[in-house]
């Protein structure tokens, strides 16, 4: 019931929004009967109506997982993100071996099967995607292979 | 005899060692793809499309590979709901109903013959079918305007919605999303950014592979870290290997006739497999009475939805290769592939690009066969990499989307997007809102929006254009059909639970 209605609510704001900014569009001397906004603005108000139908008629309340596992949803989150950043400065090799074992630990927690996991993920699909598949990925950080 | 020499035109194309290379490996990656819980055809796809455009395969060679991978992954699903009650993908739900029974009564290698060889009818003649009705569909396809497209547009929307979601609303927020976000960049007739925010990296807009990868890859992650990956051990053991022909034979009527309602039902577009392999198990169930025995193991409940399932998902083939609209959300999928070769899907593309189609339609006869013989001597293999556990396999294919998004763009942006989409996948799954009609949406949307605005032109701004045809209002009225329908029909096509221990 109330994850749909909160759902309901955040999409109607976020379709209510995208029709303000559908308004901004700045329309060109050169334009077609329909112009570049009318279509955004439609789908702006179909997702508007239907979001206020699911405040109005909600499901039933789906099965939420524990705090404890959205805080590991947390971590994965922020190693994924961590991991984006890192690809590029720091080579293939340590993120990918690091963000791997964190993602693994998440799902089966065992620390040192994690790190085996990680690290062996790291190279295998350095190997098969340098050498096999030939993609030109940069192994360790710019400043050490010089 | 046009088909004949088409077909020797493809098969001259598939025959060439190189392209039979790809067939061969794409099927057997298919097939563990299918296998692997938390790995269906649609995320299996999707994470092996940004590396096939980086190995710069042709577009008949990664349309082959690809399509490939695709029936290999329909072959595969049944392997995880026969041995562990999981289905590997959605359509497969069908075939855990009896095909876990039977294998908890000791016979799981009689189930994964006879769902394979199912398997095989339902996938060979829906091809065949392809290769039939495929090029009459492209020929009537050259009637269609922009206000026909834009119809056929909607009714995609509406059937997927319809049918995909047990929730209208639900649905309809989902194809906005989509359709949104297809919105975002550069407009394409006045050369105007939209609804950029002002953000440089979102003036080419999203693309469509960040958000299928985050979607499909990224959320199912977080799926397994929610379930600590408890649900996948294998429940039931595979002693040996023997073809129940008797079995085979019995059920051989089952087959054909799944096949058809199966093929028709994925040529619908937006309805897909799901609905294939529902249709066959209830119309089998229903034919079969009481006495039949469905659910408790039973030859023709394996048959039935595992032939529906693969006719099904040729026959979404057809809508995908000429109309431009998949069928399924694994053909979406495949949409996206072929965009990304800049090959347009419709009815120019079998008079422009034959070598493509019937290269494709030769290949996957080829397919068929080859994964036959993957599927029913050499089954155990597979079997095998079930035991993969989800600590290593999950964290390696986050690991492979990454490289993959990483390697097209270069960019960190992209992959903080795919982030994104996968915590929206997460939260969409959660709630029970379907994540297709999102792809669908971003997918198509600028296609949607070009088709109105082409029509409007033509039309001078009168709305009532886009109802002037009698293919354009029939396809207006199976839309609302399509959409409207599924509420009242809810009652009647109650669908059956998953078997519980």
């Amino acid at each position: 019931m109330a994850s749909d209605r909160i759902f309901g609510l955040v999409m109607a704001v976020v379709a209510l929004a995208y029709i303000a900014s559908a308004f901004q569009i700045q329309v060109s001397f050169l334009s077609d009967p329909v112009g570049p906004k009318t279509f955004p603005i439609i789908i702006g108000i179909v997702a508007a109506l239907s979001s206020m139908f699911l405040v109005f008629r909600p499901d039933p309340e789906p099965e939420w997982p524990a705090a404890k596992t959205f805080g590991a949803l947390a971590v994965a989150v922020t190693v994924l993100v961590l991991y984006a950043y890192s690809l590029r400065p720091l080579g293939f090799l340590l993120p990918t071996a690091i963000a791997a074992a964190v993602l693994s630990y998440q799902i089966a927690p065992r620390p040192r099967y994690a790190a085996i996991a990680g690290i062996c993920l790291s190279g295998g699909l350095f190997l098969i995607f340098k050498y096999a598949l030939g993609l030109g990925l940069v192994p360790f950080p710019a400043g050490l292979s010089g | 005899m046009d088909i004949l020499t088409n077909l020797s035109l493809g098969f001259s194309i598939a025959l060439s060692p190189y392209t039979l290379m790809l067939a061969v490996v794409g099927c057997f990656l298919g097939t563990i793809i299918g296998a692997l819980p938390g790995l269906g055809p649609s995320n299996g796809v999707a994470i092996l499309i940004p590396l096939t455009f980086t190995l710069g395969l042709d577009a008949t060679s990664a349309l082959v590979l690809m399509t490939a991978v695709y029936y290999g992954a329909m072959y595969g699903g049944r392997i995880s709901s026969i041995l562990l009650n999981i289905p590997g993908d959605e359509p497969a739900l069908f075939t855990t109903l009896d095909g876990y029974p039977m294998a908890k009564a000791g016979r799981a290698g009689d189930a994964l013959v006879i769902s394979g060889v199912a398997s095989f009818v339902g996938a060979l003649l829906a091809t065949i079918g392809l290769m039939l009705l495929a090029p009459m569909l492209a020929r009537v396809a050259y009637l269609f305007g922009p206000s026909e497209y834009f119809a056929l547009y909607l009714l995609a929307f509406c059937t997927l919605g319809g049918m995909a979601s047990n929730n209208q609303a639900k649905a309809a927020i989902a194809s906005c999303i989509g359709l949104g976000i297809a919105m975002i960049g550069v407009d394409n007739t006045s050369g105007m950014p939209r609804l950029t925010g002002g953000n440089l990296h979102l003036y080419d807009g999203v693309d469509f592979l960040v958000a299928i990868v985050g979607l499909f890859a990224v959320a199912e992650v977080f799926f397994f870290i929610e379930s600590h990956g408890k649900e996948s051990s294998i429940g039931v053991k595979l002693e040996k290997v023997s073809v129940p022909w008797k079995e085979i034979i019995l059920t051989r009527w089952v087959m054909l006739r799944a096949s058809a309602v199966g093929f028709i039902a994925g040529i619908l577009p937006g309805a897909g497999a799901s609905l294939g392999s529902f249709l066959a198990y209830m119309t089998e169930k229903s034919i079969a009475g009481e006495k039949g025995g469905f659910g408790t193991g039973v030859a023709k409940g394996i048959a039935a939805p595992e032939a529906g399932n693969n006719a099904a998902a040729g026959g979404a083939l057809v809508p995908m290769l000429t109309l431009g609209v998949p069928g399924s959300g694994t053909t979406a999928v495949l949409l996206a592939l072929l965009m990304t070769l800049n090959i347009t899907p419709g009815p120019t593309l079998f008079t422009d690009r034959p070598e493509v189609v019937w290269g494709l339609i030769a290949s996957l006869l080829i397919a068929n066969f080859v994964l036959l013989l993957m599927n029913v001597p050499m089954v155990k293999i597979f079997v095998r990499v079930l035991q993969v556990p989800p600590a290593i396999l999950l964290p390696g294919v986050t690991m492979i989307s990454f490289i993959g998004i990483y390697s097209l763009s270069g960019s960190y942006f992209d992959l903080l997007l795919m982030i994104v989409f996968g915590i929206l996948g997460y939260v969409l799954r959660k709630l029970d809102i379907p994540t297709v009609p999102v792809i669908l949406g971003i997918l198509l949307g600028g296609n949607m929006e070009d088709a109105l605005r082409r029509a409007m032109v033509i039309s001078d701004g009168d709305g009532w254009y886009l109802f002037s045809s009698p293919i354009a209002i029939g396809l207006w009225v199976a839309a609302v059909l399509g959409f409207i329908a599924p509420m009242f029909l809810r009652g009647f096509l109650k669908k059956p639970q998953r078997v519980t221990d």
